[in-house]
């Protein structure tokens, strides 16, 4: 066993990195996909969820209503090109090719790399089914603003130092 | 501090990390049918706590898992052995630690909490742990890992069992991150171990503390700041001298303040989240003391911070409490379930060091001796860099123990910009921040939080 393995603080993931939410509030790598919530450019209330599956790269994008998104006909639209490109910012691209299961032969890959590796295997359109299970964990994303803060100590944070080595 | 006095051997130390180590990868490779070498790293921690009242309970556990017949009471004796054990090493660091400080150190006896809490929820946690534990590391994949999500989500609803809820879902996102287990060439083995025995034993009733002992009168002279994050939950602690004002010795006390949060709130994010609900933060940014009027305090020396009970009190250098004050302060108790090497945070006052480096290590070289500087525990959200350390007289910092050695933690540190010699605070943003780099960052803090506000205002609860 070396340090890192009986190491009480061993860095396991790591922290996320700044960006703007305004256009993508929610990205995320779970359940084998990377996943979001993207903002109607023109209508406030609406907001489309979408998602492109690790290995297959099968997308999918919705409305939170469940009516299907008119730019992902065959190809990936503008709104999971711009879920891939906040996935990106957020976590970096090596974490989210290596996720995704991305392989890019040449040099440093990109967000314009990564999207079109993936475009050139021809992916298929995947159904909106997993667009209620994403919806709903964005809502109990946001719901984490409404918790109150505490004043009693919680000694378990000490386990969980801050890092500044970001991905 | 005599940092001469860090370096020696405890007797004991490496055959108690031993066992721990030995559990600890039966843990890998999982609880539900151990392979034999599985089966003696169990016997080797019940032998490891042979001499105590748990004995019984631990080789009993140990032999029913071997058999393949273990269940939960099991697989609690087996955390609690553990913890025992990582217990008396905490210890040992302790009074190590005591002897380099040269301070005094209270040997008040902390209450032990009685109070029973919301059982299900509970019940629901310890039936995942076991799961977690049959399973192993190896044995990890989304199933078993997303069995945690709604009983946490439960859990965070109610502040009492906020302890319990935020080790939980910082541990779940990590195991999350990193399914499938059987894809995973290493595994954090000791941190994953800590941190399932740790939220084991916080199932059972009366684990949760601190039980509040009294109340605190007189001037808080704050020393830093300490930032611990996960993805979705922030805990800001202050460490400060006590001065009562009946005139009783001074003793050193923490007043935290923590808040679940959305992973994409980071950097000066979470000081804005923490900042309106303890003053003390703005207190350590703005140079003041607080002073503190009935203000609740447990025996291990956690004030339970409302700003009903503090106000603003007069200019003070942390630099001089650190000087003046500190090394006559008297250090806390540690809670019996809390004697852990991972909680040693212990504040020191370090100068006339030399810098030492090579690579990415930083050492303070205190008479003759290194100590190494974790310099990747500094928020980014703050004014203090490694370069500044590296070029520091003083330096203001915790005491803390990981992977088999001491090193310190920065809180602030003297260094000399352009000349003049200034302090630099880990903390600095806490209470707003003063220069360009802290604006910018404020204000990209103040547009994602808009932003999740404002989507949260047009999405929850419809």
């Amino acid at each position: 066993m070396g340090d890192w393995e009986r190491s009480s603080t061993a860095r396991v993931i790591p922290p996320v990195r700044p960006r703007k939410l305004a256009k993508v509030p929610f990205v995320e790598l779970a359940d084998g996909r990377l996943q979001g919530v993207v903002s109607s450019g023109s209508d406030i209330e609406r907001v489309y969820v979408s998602s492109v599956a690790a290995g297959t790269y099968t997308f999918a994008c919705s409305t939170n209503n469940n009516r299907p998104c008119g730019g992902a006909r065959g190809c990936f639209c503008n709104h999971i090109r711009a879920l891939i490109d906040e996935g990106i910012l957020q976590y970096g691209t090596e974490r989210v090719a290596h996720y995704l299961r991305v392989e890019i032969a040449d040099g440093e890959p990109s967000a314009d790399g990564i999207i079109a590796a993936m475009s050139a295997t021809r992916p298929s359109q995947g159904d909106t089914a997993a667009a209620a299970p994403v919806f709903t964990r964005f809502l109990r994303h946001l719901a984490y603003l409404e918790l109150a803060p505490t004043t009693a100590p919680l000694p378990e944070m000490h386990w969980f130092p801050p890092t500044r080595v970001v991905a | 501090m005599r940092a001469d006095l860090l370096g020696g051997t405890v007797a004991g130390l490496d055959e108690a990390l031993a066992a721990v180590d030995a559990f600890d990868q039966a843990l890998v490779a999982g609880l539900l049918r151990p392979h034999p070498a599985q089966a003696a790293g169990l016997t080797q921690l019940a032998q490891a706590v042979a001499g105590t009242p748990l004995a019984s309970r631990v080789a009993e556990a140990a032999e029913k898992v071997a058999a393949g017949v273990a269940g939960e009471d099991q697989f609690v004796a087996l955390a609690a052995g553990r913890t025992a054990l990582l217990g008396s090493v905490h210890d040992a660091l302790m009074a190590q630690v005591a002897e380099a400080t040269g301070r005094p150190r209270s040997e008040a006896a902390v209450p032990v909490h009685g109070e029973q809490q919301a059982a299900n929820l509970l019940a629901a946690d310890r039936s995942w742990l076991s799961d977690l534990a049959r399973s192993g590391w190896q044995g990890l994949d989304n199933d078993v890992v997303s069995g945690a999500v709604h009983v946490v989500s439960a859990m965070l609803q109610d502040p009492a069992l906020r302890r319990l809820a935020t080790l939980l879902d910082g541990f779940a996102a990590e195991l999350a991150a990193c399914c499938p287990g059987s894809a995973l060439e290493r595994f954090p083995a000791r941190r994953w171990a800590d941190l399932w025995s740790r939220a084991m034993l916080l199932t059972l009733p009366g684990a949760v503390g601190p039980p509040v002992t009294g109340t605190a009168t007189g001037r808080l002279l704050p020393l830093g700041i300490d930032l611990q994050e996960h993805a979705t939950a922030v805990q800001a602690q202050v460490h400060a001298v006590f001065e009562p004002a009946d005139g009783a010795v001074p003793r050193l006390v923490r007043a935290s303040v923590s808040a679940p949060k959305p992973d994409t709130v980071i950097g000066a994010g979470v000081w804005q989240l923490l900042r309106p609900h303890m003053s003390a933060l703005a207190a350590v940014s703005e140079g003041r003391s607080a002073d503190v009027a009935d203000m609740p305090v447990s025996a291990e020396g956690d004030l339970i911070w409302s700003d009903d009970h503090a106000r603003p009190g007069k200019p003070a250098d942390p630099f001089a409490a650190a000087r003046v004050a500190l090394p006559i302060a008297t250090d806390a108790p540690t809670a019996p379930l809390d004697r852990h090497p991972a909680r040693i945070a212990v504040p020191v006052f370090l100068e006339g060091f030399a810098v030492r480096k090579d690579d990415d290590a930083l050492a303070f070289v205190v008479a003759g001796h290194p100590l190494v500087v974790d310099t990747d525990r500094i928020p980014a959200a703050g004014p203090l860099t490694p370069d500044a350390i590296a070029a520091s007289g003083a330096c203001i910092g915790l005491l803390r123990w990981d992977a088999g050695s001491f090193y310190v933690q920065p809180l602030a540190v003297e260094t000399t910009v352009r000349k003049k010699a200034v302090a630099v605070h880990a903390g600095g943003w806490a209470g707003g921040a003063p220069d360009k780099d802290g604006v910018k960052a404020e204000k990209a803090a103040t547009d994602a939080m808009l932003v999740l506000r404002e989507r949260a205002g047009r999405l929850l609860r419809k």
